[in-house]
Order: C-alpha cells, then structure tokens, then sequence
C-alpha cells in the first residue's frame, strides 16, 4: 500500500491510499481524481495517463521503457519527469509519491 | 434541466456517461440498468489480460462497486430493459418493474454473431464478449488443450496469442483470404500471419468451418467445408459484432445497422440518446454514417451524451483509434481506410516495425502502425488535418514523423 498525492493542474491535491500491484493510473481512475482519462485502459495505447512526477520521487518510479518514452515523445506538454502512470506498478516503496497532472487532459 | 436519467446498459459507454453526468455537475436521479451481473467494466482486456489471468474482474471494472452508491448511481445490474414506452417516457424491466425517465440514454452495445452451425450449442463452444464467457473459457483451457479457433480477426488472433501462451495448441480459421481483412492493410495481414505461424499456430485462410464434431456432447473437432477436420477440444468463435439495436427498433427509433444517432449523439426521439458500439453516427472523415466497434468511441461518445445533456453541445467527431495486443507486438490503428485510393509503407516489417497510410485523393486518412508508436501519434493527427504528403515522402525513413508535421 501507498499513500500517493495526486496533484491536479489548478493545485488541488487528492492523497489516497493505493494497492500494491495496481498502477498509478489506476489508483487515479477508481478514486475519480479528474485529469487522468486512461481511454485504453492501462495499455500503453493511448497517452492520456501523463503525469508529472516529483523531481525526488524520479528514480524510484523506475525507467521508462522504450514503448511509454516514445508515447511520450509526442504526448503534450511533456517535460523531464513526465511519465504515462499507467507504466508504474504501486509498492511500498511509492508511499509518499506525488505527481502532478497535466493541464492539457484537463 | 431533466431531473430523471436512465441509462441501459452497463457497459464502458453506459458506465462514462454516468461518470461524466455527475463529474459534470448532473444532480438529478441517474439509473444504470445492465443485464450482466458485473458493474461495468473494460472489454479490451478480456481476449488480453484478463484471458491470460493477469488480471480479476475487480481490476477491470471501470469504478469500484462502492462508486456508484458514493456517486448516487441507482446500478441495477442482472436486470434487462424490456421495452420502452417514448410517449410515457417509462422503460419496462425484466424485475417487472417500470422506470420513468425525462431523458434516456442507450448504450446497448454489440452483441456477437452467431455461427449457426450444427454443434455450436456443445458445452465447449464459446463466444467471448463478456467476462463470464472468458470465465467460460478459462475453465475448460488447460496445458495441453486443443483450441480451434473460427474466424481471424482482433478477437480470434489474440485469443491465439494468449491460449499459446498457456500452453494451448492453437488453429485458427479464416475464411477470407487473410487474417483481419475488414481492418488492416495486406501488408499487415501478412505480417500477423507470419507472427502467428512462426509462434506455432496452425493458422489456415481461405477456410469455413461447416460443423462442431460432438463426441458423446463434447467437442470432438471441427469440420472445414472441404472436408478437412481439425481435433479440437475447445472451439472459441471470434466472427464479428452486430449492434444490439433491437430496443431502439421495437420502440420505432430510428435505426439503420445501428440507432441512427446525430453527431451530438442524438436520436429520432428528442428524449432519448446513444452512444458506443450500438449507434449508427455521421462521420465527417469518411462522409458517410459509419459504425465504430471501439471503446474509444464507447467512451467519447458518452462523453458526447453528457455534454448534450448538460447544455454543452459539442460536436463529436473524434479521429476513431483501435489498438490490439499480441504476443509482442502492439497493433494501433488510427482514422478509417474506407475508400482509399493508394497505401504507402513506411519501414520495414522484417524489422517487426512498420506502418500502411492509407490516402484517399493524397490525403492521408487512415494508419496502421505495427511496433511504431511515431507513426500512430503523429499519424492521428495528420489524419485529423486531412494532411497531404507526397508519398515518397512519407516512406523515406529518413524524414522522421516529426518533421512530417511540417511538410
């Protein structure tokens, strides 16, 4: 279990306890934090799970594989510490996690 | 504003359109009226993750159960609606019971094709639509097991992908002459039909199954139209989707290969609107109404339905994607190739990445992108924009997808 803070555009902040073994999209999805779509569902399809995610929480979220960074090479908006959260599995080690959400899938 | 929504059917459209109507501020009553005994949950994974078991039921519901009462969802599930009456404005259900609604949404869905076949009715037959018919399949697939596989589309093709992965043996059979002939280009046929049979599947077009064998009220095998049997012990039927627009039909809707929808997601009836796999919609690109068997359009649609019906009218005419998994390899799709006069690849299929445009009049209007994310995102786009590349161009590698967004 991980408590993570999900922080929309406009600054306000959604911090919920998520399973281990989900995704960070889908701890967003099933507590209805507006800003992730996930239209495909977790299948690194689509695009529209970007985040942000915290300077010091970038190392323990993992490496992008080549798939998620090509996605996000033509996603909106993108900048150094963007991920597509449905690319990163919830443990322990995420408790505390803070991303930011993206203006453009507002 | 209307005070009573009731929405049929519980699938990814009727479960976004209940979302979006309270997301976007929606205080009347919404009920959600589905025949399964699931809240609603993503098709996508269940030829996919679900099939592979990677995945529960609870993690492919759209929302969990708890949801729908925190978000005043009335969600009756296991509860068919059995007619509607427009001028009283009331749906009867299978409970004997009778809701009234101010403005009603349908999102019946799709329901499969039957293979009216002799033995399609034996125990180990199944169609996969929904999660019990996964479950179905599931039960009887074991290491070992024999799979045929009737028809070679998204579904039969991923299907195989899986059921190989859990040490099925697999036969798949076409009978066009490739493999996902109504989506993709030759091209990308061939390359899935090389996929499959380099992986071990015994994979034959151009070949009809004409009956089940039954041995003793099991499935025995399958029988070709020319003669051939194939022992199976497990036969899974992937032979397209019809609109389940019988509702919108009895209750004299509108209906056309669907229910004739606007591109608000409108009907005939003022009253009453639609969205996803049920609808028949105008579509722009392709200029002409078009059926969209997707969950993209499952969920932009709905969307579309709560925008209508919170006064926000927005026309909805969205570039359609579809995607599918198998084995390694990630199909994604982009616009509709209907009517295109020429194709151009781009890349090498050998190099197990490429893509197929497909250009009506120089335009591009349709992609499909094998292993090539670039192609797809920006491909959406230059879609959307009816771009115009000159074909050479767009087959020259050396120019990346990024700087064809300038030319």
């Amino acid at each position: 279990m991980a408590k993570i803070t999900y922080i929309e555009h406009d600054g306000t902040e959604h911090t919920i306890d998520v399973a281990n073994g989900l995704s960070v999209m889908e701890g967003a999805i099933k507590n209805s934090i507006p800003g992730i779509d996930a239209d495909c569902g977790g299948a690194c399809a689509c695009a529209t799970c970007h985040v942000y995610v915290d300077p010091e929480w970038v190392e323990k979220t993992g490496t992008k594989e080549d798939m998620e960074q090509t996605m996000l090479d033509f996603a909106v908006d993108v900048e150094e510490t963007s991920r597509l959260s449905c690319q990163i599995e919830v443990s322990d080690e995420l408790d505390g996690l803070v991303v930011r959400l993206p203006q453009s899938q507002h | 504003m209307a005070e009573k929504i009731v929405i049929i059917g519980a699938g990814q459209a009727g479960g976004q359109a209940a979302q979006s109507l309270r997301s976007g501020g929606f205080e009347g009553s919404i009920t959600l009226i589905g025949d399964e005994p699931h809240a609603p949950y993503q098709r996508p994974p269940l030829s996919k993750k679900y099939l592979m078991g990677e995945m529960d039921v609870d993690r492919i519901e759209l929302k969990p159960k708890s949801f729908y009462a925190g978000a005043d969802i009335d969600l009756r599930l296991k509860t068919r609606a059995e007619q509607i009456d427009r001028a009283g404005h009331t749906v009867s259900l299978s409970t004997g019971e009778i809701v009234e609604y101010d403005k009603l949404i349908l999102a019946t869905g799709s329901c499969v094709r039957e293979l009216p076949i002799p033995g399609a009715d034996l125990p180990q037959v199944f169609y996969l639509r929904t999660v019990d018919d996964v479950d179905g399949i599931r039960g009887v697939l074991k290491d070992g097991s024999r799979m045929a596989i009737i028809g070679g589309g998204y579904i039969g093709l991923e299907v195989a992908a899986v059921a190989l992965k859990l040490g099925a043996r697999v036969t798949v059979v076409e009978m066009a002459d490739r493999v996902m002939n109504r989506v993709v280009a030759p091209e990308v046929s061939a390359f899935f039909e090389k996929l499959h049979s380099d992986a071990g599947v015994d994979l034959r077009v151009n070949a009809g199954v004409t009956k089940i064998l039954d041995q003793a009220g099991n499935v025995a095998g399958v029988e070709c139209g020319d003669g051939t049997t194939i022992p199976a012990d497990i036969v899974v039927i992937g032979v397209g989707i019809l609109p389940c627009d019988e509702l919108a039909k009895s209750a004299g809707l509108d209906v056309d290969d669907g229910i004739v929808v606007d591109e608000f997601a409108q009907t005939s009836d003022p009253d009453i609107l639609a969205a996803g796999d049920c609808t028949s919609l105008p579509s722009e690109l392709v200029g002409r109404r078009i059926r969209l068997e997707s969950v993209q359009n499952a969920i932009d649609q709905a969307k579309a339905v709560a925008n209508t019906l919170l006064g926000n009218k927005k026309s909805y005419n969205e570039v359609p994607w579809f995607w599918s998994d198998q084995y390694d390899i990630k199909l994604q799709i982009a616009g509709l190739s209907f009517g295109h006069d020429q194709t151009v690849v781009r890349g090498n299929p050998d190099e197990k990445s490429f893509a197929v445009f497909y250009l009506k009049e120089g335009a591009i209007i349709a992609v499909d992108a094998i292993n090539a994310v670039p192609e797809f995102m920006i491909g959406k786009r230059l879609v959307g924009a009816a771009a115009k590349i000159d074909p050479s161009t767009l087959a020259d590698m050396s120019v990346s997808m990024k700087e064809m967004m300038q030319k």
